[in-house]
């Protein structure tokens, strides 16, 4: 079943530059300020040349949001984001070990957790990936199958498969 | 005054010490940061007995400092630099790194290293808790295998001490290889597996200091700029510029190896006996084969213009590294007889790993090769290799020596210029001839027989940064190229290469005024703040010292091999005119505000405040 109007961030991590222009207009947007470890997503490279971009799936069953104990994450009925109400989080942390991929982080200078909103569904991070022609965060339609959860993952797994893919299995080892 | 993070951390590897310094408005504004700020630095401190400062000694300063626009504009930088082991002078020596990110949202704008430890360590930068670290268990290991030790170690140190912010993302790191603690002069700092300040050689000067690594992780913002609106809409602008296709942005520099050669005649072949080669198995189509991520970059760069080259098979499988771009593919490819993409992905990787430079290793490496051709050097000299033009396996094995200093590596690693000293006395022949270097400093692989490439006859010459093709002698004085204008990017600290374009160039101007707030026209740049760099650059050169002197005049020369014509190619016959570089020259005293000998007139530094160099030049002057 199609939820019309809903959108997925895709990932292509091997077409990832590492120019972390995604971090700055992202922190732009939500910050006013050029703030990496205070955007929504967060490229991470434990192995040069392997960077990831890390940011929140919407899982279809938002285990995030069920481990809040203070009610502060919400599911946004149009896009389908987490949305963080920072008055009632307590940056507690519950909602990080309830992710399986550890992506929700607490905001370096507030206590509250940071999560992609996807921008009101139209994501900056996106855009700034297309506009530089990687293209390794692209949009598609969301629809409900179960594969889109499965890129919860933490970034060392995921940089262990890119690793895989673009220096070889002996290489695994670096992470 | 925005755009600084307010304060630096001055470290004293000997006692330990750690302490916050802040720099007057007045002082920044004339020297900016990065390259300025380190020239300015540096003659302060160590001005009055620069000659006897010996740049491996513990009274050096080692200077890792970024800049105002470092993490506004396109493509952030860092600036490393201090008294150079090459030229004895001082070189504004810039990497692509994310610590320059991270050291400015810690709250620096630069570290300033004095001193030398007793035992090997690391700087440990969280934000405002700044540790120096053991590194002992680090001493000794390559590129890689340091980079994954402090990126993990960092990753620990922050999830220990901070539990319940969720998963720390990697710490930024800058550190040395071998080469870099066995004080090679050929010694990098070293970034990100393949990235690499290498002009001046200060990854010797961290290893004399027992300074293993920088690691940082900054969380707080960027430092404010003036006007942010303001900033965005020019940044936008560079952006634009910068994402159109365009042959930079497709191959990077990697399509130069063949280019500079078949197209240019100014490309180092087989230590520049020649400039010209059509070797068309060392295109960018053949490079094709080893690139396994077409656009690859650094924080905030819309050009991404590195390609990450891998050898997934074959003899040479594991070999990893950037491109390699156009200096290394011409010094650790053609300079070497080498013309397969796999051999120099090889030969890089290998530079990249000993945490050696890829000009001054690829410069030094052609050096002995000829030397080898012409029987100064025999195998036995070398320790059993054959060092025939071509031959990857033998140059990767005296590349190991250098790194080492075993044998012949141990002069070797010295440099050419001190190296080529060496073996003359050893020889009992003069070598000096077949060194391609100025002030030290090996020359990057744009000729200038040909005149068909960006450096003129007078370009290195004059430069006060020596062989460094990224910081030219040349007129006029604002030219795109020319030591003024990248003065002002190594100063800014972020990448030249997004302002290749007309307008961008244009646009850094009001970039710099967007961010900090001051309105620095051309004209007070290259009048007035450029040239008190300059300067204070070259004045330092000047005075050198303790094991090696440059004569102003004299030493302001192309290598003999200049002089030399090209034997092959559409430039068969062109040498440079000694004539023509004469004229070049007293062109380029007379423009830049020095007397006929290349010192800086009285008047000119009388202008502009720098009358304690005048008096230091006195000296000089009477000996010239």
């Amino acid at each position: 079943m199609s939820e019309t109007g809903r959108i997925w961030i895709a990932r292509d991590y091997s077409r990832c530059s590492g120019c972390r222009r995604c971090e700055i207009v992202c922190s732009l947007h939500h910050e006013g300020k050029i703030w990496p470890e205070a955007s929504r997503v967060r490229v991470f490279m434990l192995v040069p040349g392997v960077e990831i971009p890390h940011l929140c799936v919407q899982c279809s069953d938002y285990p995030c949001v069920n481990a809040c104990p203070v009610n502060a994450l919400s599911v946004d009925k149009r896009t389908g984001a987490v949305i963080v109400d920072k008055e009632r989080c307590t940056a507690c942390g519950e909602c990080i070990e309830a992710c399986p991929g550890k992506i929700p982080h607490i905001h370096p200078a507030e206590n509250y957790a940071v999560i992609c909103d996807l921008c009101g569904g139209d994501p900056k991070c996106v855009e700034a990936c297309r506009e530089g022609g990687w293209n390794a965060l692209e949009i598609i339609r969301r629809e409900d199958i179960p594969t889109l959860s499965l890129y919860a993952k933490t970034p060392e797994e995921i940089t262990r498969n890119v690793i895989r893919k673009i220096y070889g299995e002996e290489w695994e080892g670096m992470v | 005054m925005r755009g600084y993070a307010g304060k630096f951390l001055e470290v004293d590897l000997s006692t330990g010490s750690i302490k916050e310094l802040k720099f007057d408005d007045e002082i920044l504004r004339q020297y900016i940061g990065g390259r300025g700020l380190a020239a300015k630095i540096l003659w302060d401190r160590l001005g009055d007995r620069w000659e006897t400062v010996d740049p491996l000694g513990p009274e050096n300063i080692f200077l890792m400092l970024t800049g105002p626009l470092t993490g506004y504009a396109p493509g952030a930088r860092l600036c490393v630099s201090g008294k150079s082991p090459q030229s004895n002078g001082v070189v504004g020596s810039t990497l692509a790194t994310e610590l320059a990110i991270d050291l400015k949202c810690a709250g620096y704008d630069g570290v300033i290293f004095i001193g030398e430890s007793e035992k090997p360590v690391y700087l440990f930068i969280k934000d405002s808790d700044v540790q120096i670290k053991d590194a002992s268990h680090i001493w000794g290991k390559d590129c890689k295998e340091t980079f994954k030790i402090l990126v993990r170690e960092g990753r620990e140190e922050l999830e220990g001490r901070y539990k319940s912010r969720g998963l720390w993302r990697e710490p930024s790191a800058v550190y040395i290889g071998p080469a870099g603690e066995k004080r090679s002069r050929l010694a990098i700092v070293a970034a990100k597996w393949v990235h690499a300040a290498g002009y001046g050689g200060y990854g010797a000067v961290m290893g004399s200091k027992k300074l293993k690594a920088v690691v940082a992780k900054g969380t707080g913002p960027l430092p404010e700029a003036y006007d942010m609106e303001g900033t965005m809409k020019v940044v936008d602008e560079i952006l634009k510029i910068n994402f159109k296709g365009s042959v930079l942005r497709r191959w990077g520099t990697g399509y130069l190896g063949y280019d500079v050669g078949a197209n240019l005649s100014s490309e180092p072949v087989r230590n520049w006996q020649e400039e010209w080669h059509d070797k068309k198995s060392f295109g960018a189509d053949q490079f094709e084969r080893v690139w396994a991520k077409r656009y690859w970059g650094d924080f905030g760069c819309p050009l991404t213009c590195l390609k990450l080259a891998v050898i997934r098979s074959g003899p040479l499988k594991g070999a990893i590294t950037d491109n390699p771009d156009y200096e290394n593919q011409a010094y650790l490819g053609t300079n070497l007889g080498i013309f397969t993409p796999e051999e120099n992905v090889y030969m890089t990787s290998l530079i990249d790993d000993l945490g050696l430079c890829g000009i001054q290793t690829g410069n030094v490496l052609g050096f002995a090769g000829e030397l080898y051709q012409r029987g100064i050097l025999t195998k036995e000299d070398l320790d059993g290799l054959e060092l025939n033009w071509g031959n990857a396996e033998a140059f990767a094995s005296l590349t190991r020596m250098i790194a080492e200093r075993r044998g012949i590596g141990d002069i070797l690693a010295e440099g050419t210029y001190r190296a080529a000293i060496k073996i003359s006395e050893m020889k009992g022949v003069d070598v000096l001839k077949y060194a391609v270097i100025s002030k030290g400093i090996s020359i990057g692989a744009h000729g200038v027989r040909s005149g068909k490439d960006y450096p003129g006859y007078e370009s290195y010459a004059c430069s006060v940064q020596g062989g460094d093709h990224t910081s030219i002698a040349k007129l006029p004085i604002d030219d795109a190229n020319s030591e003024f204008r990248i003065m002002l990017y190594d100063s800014g600290v972020f990448c030249w290469f997004n302002f290749f374009d007309l307008k961008a160039q244009e646009l850094v101007w009001s970039l710099l005024e967007a961010v900090t707030g001051w309105k620095i026209t051309p004209e007070e740049w290259f009048g007035t703040t450029a040239r008190r760099i300059l300067h204070i650059q070259r004045t330092l050169l000047l005075l050198g010292g303790p094991d090696a002197k440059w004569t102003p005049k004299k030493d302001d020369d192309v290598p003999p091999r200049w002089y030399e014509p090209l034997h092959e190619g559409p430039h068969k016959g062109k040498a440079v005119s000694p004539e023509k570089l004469k004229e070049a020259r007293s062109k380029y005293y007379e423009a830049v505000g020095w007397d006929e000998n290349g010192i800086p007139k009285t008047e000119e530094l009388k202008r502009l405040g720098l009358e304690d160099l005048d008096k230091r030049l006195e000296k000089i002057r009477k000996n010239t």
